[in-house]
């Protein structure tokens, strides 16, 4: 496997075209970057940008996925290519999540990947903290969590499992600002727990930014490895809902709180890089994001050792190996002895 | 059941069920491909050998990417090359990128793709077809391949595992033991396939301990 890049096109009005073997970028009568096709996996797209049909009959043709996303990143639509969909795959997991019980074990594995990830988040932060108070209350909070993790084996249904998420989230954000640098605590403090639609404080926004970049790779991987995005496990349907790769990012949400704490502790973002709006709702300024997508692709090339892989693997290439990991759970794939597994969830140490 | 009734098996799926039920799954049940390099450089070879025509060299019409089918056993497919002798006997030949395998047991995987060639040109010429070739490219070597009674029997046997796996829906499982260590590692579905993490006392142990904390 190998990790190519994806291009983030943030610039509105830029213009895309086919230029031989090369995506053209332009933006009036200038063009302003030329990348090789061969060197891209896909192509993001944030709000007003156009493109040539030559451009998406050739990205279709090469499997480079077209993503357009709204102005916050929001998925609006993407351009599939021939080699997709695998109508036997989607069948089993359809009717998987008719299945209460495998509905239940895979949501449960889902939330169990989420807390294990965050909760290392927070004994990290524990351990590094400065000021007593902060390690008191990072390791509360880590308790918390390991409580949480432990109840999850006696959860008997949907509902109650995500009542423990929901419980194990709030113990998480409650502590989350404490992992902040303390003379920038004021900028970006987390008082009100996790909100969205719109973010209210600067730190919301950052993880809502980084959440929908996430959320956008497990959504290409489900659809790569031929899942259906919409049918999840843990997320109820919903129309407009890719419900599956809102279950396979929660894994994954400790990596982008982890990216968001070290671009504000390392100054890389600051408070004046987010606007707020009348009433109160918070955005990441469009120069700022940049910033982010840099060091977001610079964080996905970073190698891992995934546990069940022999060699080490692009963590941008992580969503890949779990959505396959899955689709293996889900069409009920058996050990050599006959047990079956189920999913097991990507753990960061 | 009646011939037109057999649902077709690809002739190439047999080369990828013989080399590995799983890898057929996956291409043939699943629609999935990925390139290594081993393919790519299998589909710069037949762009050329791809290209539907006919030529006249030493007395043989030799005929490019021609359409083949069986309607017995089901198959349909197109051979790389097959010439045609004055008298009008059909001789496929199988074009390999590299070179013939070291291994038999995975050299003789080409040799089934070739002999239901050999299977199919018979059933539409009415001519027995008792040799084929296998070329491989870099080693520029043209071997000679019998197709003898159990060789045709092998065909028969695989086009019937393919068409069960097909109609069950039914992945196989990987390859296991020494044939996953001798066939895996060159397979372009490896990455898509997992055959390492079956069977691994690392996914039991994570799964075990997914509710435990650290």
């Amino acid at each position: 496997m190998e990790l190519l890049n994806t291009l983030y096109v943030t610039t509105p009005e830029s213009y895309l075209r086919l230029d031989n073997d090369t995506l053209r970028v332009m933006l009036e009568d200038d063009t302003r970057l030329r990348v090789p096709l061969h060197h891209l996996n896909t192509v993001v797209c944030f709000g007003r940008i156009g493109l040539s049909v030559p451009l998406m009959h050739r990205l279709a043709q090469e499997g480079i996925a077209l993503v357009l996303l709204d102005d916050h990143g929001r998925f609006m639509a993407r351009l599939e290519g021939p080699v997709s969909g695998n109508v036997l795959l989607r069948q089993a997991q359809h009717r998987q999540a008719l299945d209460a019980a495998f509905t239940l074990d895979t949501a449960r594995a889902c939330v169990a990947g989420k807390i294990k990830n965050t909760r290392q988040v927070l004994m990290r932060g524990a351990r590094e903290a400065k000021s007593d108070e902060d390690r008191a209350a990072l390791s509360r909070a880590a308790d918390d969590l390991a409580a949480s993790l432990r109840a999850l084996p006696g959860v008997a249904d949907l509902d109650t499992l995500r009542g423990v998420e929901g419980e194990a989230a709030r113990q998480y954000f409650g502590a989350l600002s404490r992992l902040v640098k303390p003379d920038l605590r004021a900028s970006f403090n987390m008082s009100d727990g996790r909100n969205r639609r719109p973010p209210r404080d600067r730190l919301n926004a950052l993880l809502s930014f980084l959440y929908s970049l996430w959320m956008n790779d497990c959504r290409s991987a489900l659809e790569a490895t031929g899942l259906d995005p919409q049918v999840g496990f843990l997320h109820a349907l919903r129309p407009g809902r890719a419900a599956l790769a809102l279950d396979l990012m929660e894994e994954f949400r400790a990596q982008a709180d982890r990216l968001a704490l070290t671009l504000i502790n390392r100054g890389q973002l600051r408070a004046v890089d987010f606007q707020e709006r009348e009433g109160g709702g918070v955005l990441l300024a469009t120069e700022a994001r940049k910033t982010v997508l840099v060091a977001f692709q610079e964080r996905k090339k970073e190698e891992i050792q995934h546990p069940l892989l022999t060699q080490p693997v692009a963590l941008g290439l992580v969503p890949l190996v779990q959505a396959r990991l899955l689709a293996r759970a889900v069409r009920g794939e058996s050990e050599p002895d006959g047990q079956r597994l189920g999913y097991v969830p990507f753990i960061t140490r | 059941m009646a011939a037109e009734d057999l649902e077709p098996v690809a002739l190439s799926a047999l080369q990828h069920w013989a080399y590995c039920p799983r890898q057929c799954g996956l291409i043939h049940l699943e629609q999935a491909f990925d390139d290594n390099l081993h393919t790519l450089r299998g589909n710069a070879e037949h762009a050329r050998t791809d290209q539907p025509g006919v030529e006249t060299a030493k007395g043989l019409r030799v005929e490019r990417a021609l359409p083949l089918w069986h309607d017995a056993l089901g198959l349909n497919g197109k051979a790389d090359v097959v010439e045609f002798s004055r008298s009008g006997t059909p001789y496929p030949v199988e074009y390999k990128h590299g070179s013939r395998h070291k291994a038999a047991d995975i050299a003789a995987c080409d040799e089934v793709q070739l002999a239901a060639q050999a299977l199919c040109l018979e059933a539409m010429t009415g001519r027995p077809v008792l040799e084929g070739a296998i070329y491989y490219a870099s080693s520029r070597r043209r071997q000679p391949v019998c197709i003898d009674e159990a060789l045709r029997e092998r065909v028969r046997q695989i086009t019937q595992a393919v068409r069960a796996m097909l109609a069950s829906g039914q992945l196989p499982p990987p390859l296991t033991g020494p044939q996953a260590a001798r066939r895996c590692k060159q397979c372009s579905l490896h990455d898509r396939c997992q055959p390492e993490t079956l069977g691994n006392s690392t996914l039991r142990a994570l799964r075990q301990h997914l509710y435990e904390p650290d």
